[in-house]
């Protein structure tokens, strides 16, 4: 408690308080067995609260419970259920958040009962033909309980953080929520047929349905861990562009980020930054290693590279947008670029973004003919190439995105062993370096 | 013969079949008598429509449709609608759902998705095997739950106990199609299909015994209301299947890196994986080996990217042993670093090892596949199989498992056509 700041402590104490009120001045509910029911079947929801995750926000259905109290015991069961919260088993949660948990669910289930209540709603186990009267007084009370658990919450972490609340998905959240809603519909309204085996015939499914999410979510993590370590290896042949591809594909998500990407977009541009490089390996190393001005035939195989790697990725099917990406993101904004000569809109947004970040990444990594540049300079560069050769929309982008958040490229520790390791003699990315060819040999 | 009943066996074909004919029976036997209750059984049908419109398709290229399982084991089990009894027969049961897998299907077919014939009739005969196990008995459990002193405990034994048998029942089939189909043994089958089926046939079950009884009360707004658990259920399968395609994509698609760099032949990495995996069948692994015994065959080559020139053509089985064992243990460096894939990384780090070492299974198998690769290439002459086949016989028991060699020799005499003169 002493690490929050005084206001979050006032708001604590606050919330603590007007949940005690609140249950002190109840009378004690009759229906202790569905009590005892209900508080356990929100004491298990609320002990695996992962369902959904939208960004950092944990979803649980406990409050489903709550909302099956509100129906079948009133106000002051919905009050008493929500307060074991407090009891959740989830090991290395601190007292505090217990408490405030508890407090706040009570506040929640209090205020919900009260609506239903309003609304017409007879607490009590209703009646098997009663079904359609339950629907909009419930409806009421959920709509009271889902905002008000989402403000009281929000307001914690805003105080205890004193950071920026953040409010990106919180419509999906929101209808999530009110969606998980009719479950305690479900276990109310079945509880005069089959009692408690209601709540359990409601939550499998749910059940399955988390246990199939964390499974997403591990193999969503296996997949990322995976493609990154493939694209690395296709850089451990080049020392020095070690780690290009993740700061890449870090880049080119910023930009996504400040245009305003949807999340499907931001995921493919986050893969295809990753993977723009991958058709690199069809270039013979002796033509990145050689010094000097590359004949129009070596100039050729490094042209290659993006439809090489366009190649390889094409079997992936939910790439789509990354494709393009891909292939021309070593395209021009004045179309003097590889491999097709687009200019302008003509060339895909994905590639306009990994251009610009492909181009940073290389000026302020080390090379073997230059040291690394300064972030500065090297956003200083991209100004000036914004019109020539990138587009500078994407370049304005890119730096709103640097001004908000410093550039912090990812640090990688290379395990693998450095038998491979060479030193190319020149980038084929690099902006103030282009790569001379000789022209009429 | 019609392109979509091309590639079927003989199993498959039966199935489809019954199912066509038990589909046709069901429609006319209701024709004949009418259609009784024709708006719950429409409500019920349009919902299995829906299921089938929104069917998803789990790893292992397996067609499922759960929302639309669980309206058809609802509109089995349905005993009364707000207190109405309902007696639709076991016939009836059957002509909603082909109606509504039709209707579901039809948008699919009409932008060229087809369903899979045997999934299809794999479902349907699933739900009318419960409807003519249930529906005899409706009556006698609708008097127990409407008797003077009512209870549903018996109805609910019931519902659960029949679920279980069908479940179990539609397990045993699926493992039969499946072990024709990709020549795996039955008992392995049996228990793949059970680990995939298991937590989808919870979610359904609960989901359809939950519609029967909710219909109880709340009549035609339960089919809206108790969507939604089995929408979120959809949702999380859905997101999951994806995964799993895209990273079995992603990884085939990647170990071609080497290919594109000359490294090694062009299909080699695709070649072995595919005849590491028969062979991994042959040998009787489940599904979850197959995986890893698939990844670390296709990435068995990784380590030649981090060699500073290209071994030509690659054919490590004719490289120098040492040379070998680098780019096994460069590779394995290489997949350990996603942190995840550690036994595919150990897999590709023994791929040289002779048997008196004693390396996994899979291994071993990825040893033989390779050796093969490197002498045939992509040809699928009889005789330059058999000779390779000859010339890694004269490793066995020293370099080769014997058993795997077996097992490579009957793959290969499969996948080799006989000359025709």
């Amino acid at each position: 408690m002493r690490e929050l700041p005084w206001p979050a402590r006032v708001y604590l104490v606050a919330v603590l308080t007007a949940a005690t009120v609140l249950i002190a001045r109840s009378d004690v509910p009759a229906a202790w067995d569905v009590l005892l029911v209900l508080g356990l079947l929100f004491l298990v929801c609320e002990s695996m609260p992962t369902l959904l995750n939208v960004e950092q926000f944990a979803v649980s259905v406990s409050f489903s419970a709550s909302l099956a109290a509100v129906v079948l015991v009133g106000a002051e069961g919905a009050a008493l259920v929500g307060l074991t919260a407090v009891f959740s088993v989830r090991p290395g949660l601190p007292l505090v958040k217990r408490l405030f948990n508890g407090a706040q669910f009570a506040v929640c289930g209090y205020a919900a009962g009260w609506v239903y209540e309003q609304f017409g709603g007879v607490s009590g186990v209703p009646e098997v033909d009663e079904f359609d009267r339950l629907i909009g007084p419930y409806a009421a009370a959920t709509a009271v309980f889902v905002p008000l658990n989402i403000l009281l919450t929000l307001t914690m972490v805003k105080l205890a953080t004193r950071g920026e609340v953040p409010l990106r998905g919180m419509g999906q959240f929101l209808l999530s929520y009110l969606g998980y809603g009719t479950f305690g519909l479900l276990v109310a309204g079945l509880w005069a047929t089959v009692q408690s085996i209601s709540a359990v015939l409601v939550l499998l499914p749910l059940f399955v349905a988390r246990w199939a999410f964390g499974q997403y979510h591990a193999q969503q993590r296996s997949y990322d861990a995976t493609i990154a370590a493939l694209c690395q290896a296709v850089e451990t042949k080049d020392y020095y562009t070690r780690g290009h591809c993740t700061r890449v594909s870090l880049a080119s998500t910023m930009i996504a980020q400040e245009i305003g990407m949807g999340a499907e977009r931001l995921r493919a541009i986050r893969y295809a930054g990753m993977l723009h490089d991958v058709g690199k390996l069809g270039v013979p190393t002796k033509v990145l290693q050689k010094d000097g001005p590359l004949t129009e035939e070596e100039f050729a195989a490094i042209q290659l590279h993006p439809m090489r790697g366009l190649e390889i990725v094409r079997g992936i099917d939910f790439l789509d947008e990354a494709f393009e990406g891909i292939m021309h993101h070593h395209e021009r904004h004045d179309g003097k670029g590889y491999p097709m000569g687009l200019a302008g809109s003509e060339i895909p947004e994905f590639a306009r973004i990994i251009a610009v970040a492909d181009a940073f990444d290389s000026m302020t990594s080390v090379r073997s003919y230059r040291g690394a540049r300064p972030v500065a300079e090297a956003v200083e560069e991209l100004r000036k190439c914004a019109g020539t050769h990138f587009d500078p929309a994407m370049v304005d982008a890119f730096v709103r995105a640097l001004e908000r958040r410093p550039w912090q490229p990812p640090s990688r520790v290379v395990t693998v062993p450095d038998e491979a390791t060479e030193t190319a003699a020149k980038d084929h990315d690099d902006p103030t370096m282009p790569i001379e060819v000789l022209s009429g040999g | 013969m019609n392109p979509t009943l091309r590639g079927l066996d003989s199993g498959q074909l039966l199935l489809i079949a019954a199912a066509g004919l038990l589909a046709v029976a069901g429609v006319a036997h209701t024709a004949a008598v009418g259609l009784v209750q024709p708006e719950v059984a429409i409500g019920f049908g349009a919902l299995i429509a829906v299921g089938e419109l929104a069917r998803l398709t789990m790893p292992g290229n397996r067609e499922v449709a759960p929302i639309g399982a669980a309206a058809a084991l609802g509109y089995t089990l349905l005993l009364d609608m707000s207190d109405e009894p309902l007696t639709h027969d076991a016939f009836q049961v059957v002509a909603v759902i082909s109606a509504g897998m039709i209707a579901g299907a039809l948008p699919h077919l009409a932008v060229g998705r087809p369903p899979r014939l045997d999934a299809v009739a794999r479902r349907l005969l699933v739900g009318a095997m419960l409807a003519f196990a249930f529906r005899p008995l409706a009556d006698t459990l609708y008097a127990t739950t409407h008797s003077l002193d009512p209870t549903w405990w018996p109805a609910l034994g019931v519902m659960v106990v029949l679920i279980a048998v069908t479940l179990l029942a539609d397990v045993l089939v699926a493992a039969a199609l499946r072990a024709e189909q990709v020549r795996t043994a039955f008992r392995v089958a049996v228990r793949d299909e059970i680990n995939m089926a298991f937590p989808l046939g919870a979610a359904v079950a609960a989901s359809g015994v939950l519609l029967a009884l909710a219909a109880h009360s709340m009549d035609m707004v339960a089919l809206l209301v108790f969507a939604a658990p089995l929408l979120v259920t959809q949702v999380a399968f859905r997101k999951y299947a994806g995964i799993r395609a895209t990273y079995l994509q992603t990884v085939r698609a990647l170990s071609r890196v080497t290919e594109v760099g000359g490294y090694v032949e062009p299909g080699h990495s695709r070649r072995v994986s595919k005849l590491a995996v028969a062979v991994g069948r042959e040998l009787g692994m489940a599904e979850p080996e197959l995986l890893d015994l698939e990844y670390a065959a296709l990435m068995h080559d990784i380590g030649q990217l981090s060699l500073r020139d290209p071994i030509p053509s690659g054919a490590t089985v004719l490289t120098d042993p040492q040379q070998a064992r680098r780019i096994a243990e460069l590779g394995a460096a290489v997949i350990k670093q996603t942190g995840v894939l550690d036994w595919v990384a150990e897999l590709v780090r023994r791929q040289c090892d002779s048997v008196a070492e004693d390396p996994p299974l899979s291994s071993r198998v990825i040893k033989a596949c390779n050796a093969y690769d490197d002498l045939v290439g992509g040809s699928t002459d009889r005789d330059r199989a058999h000779a390779a086949l000859e010339r890694i016989r004269l490793g066995v028991g020293t370099d080769y498992d014997p058993a795997v060699i077996e097992a490579l020799a009957r793959v290969v005499d499969r996948l080799t056509p006989l000359h025709r003169l």
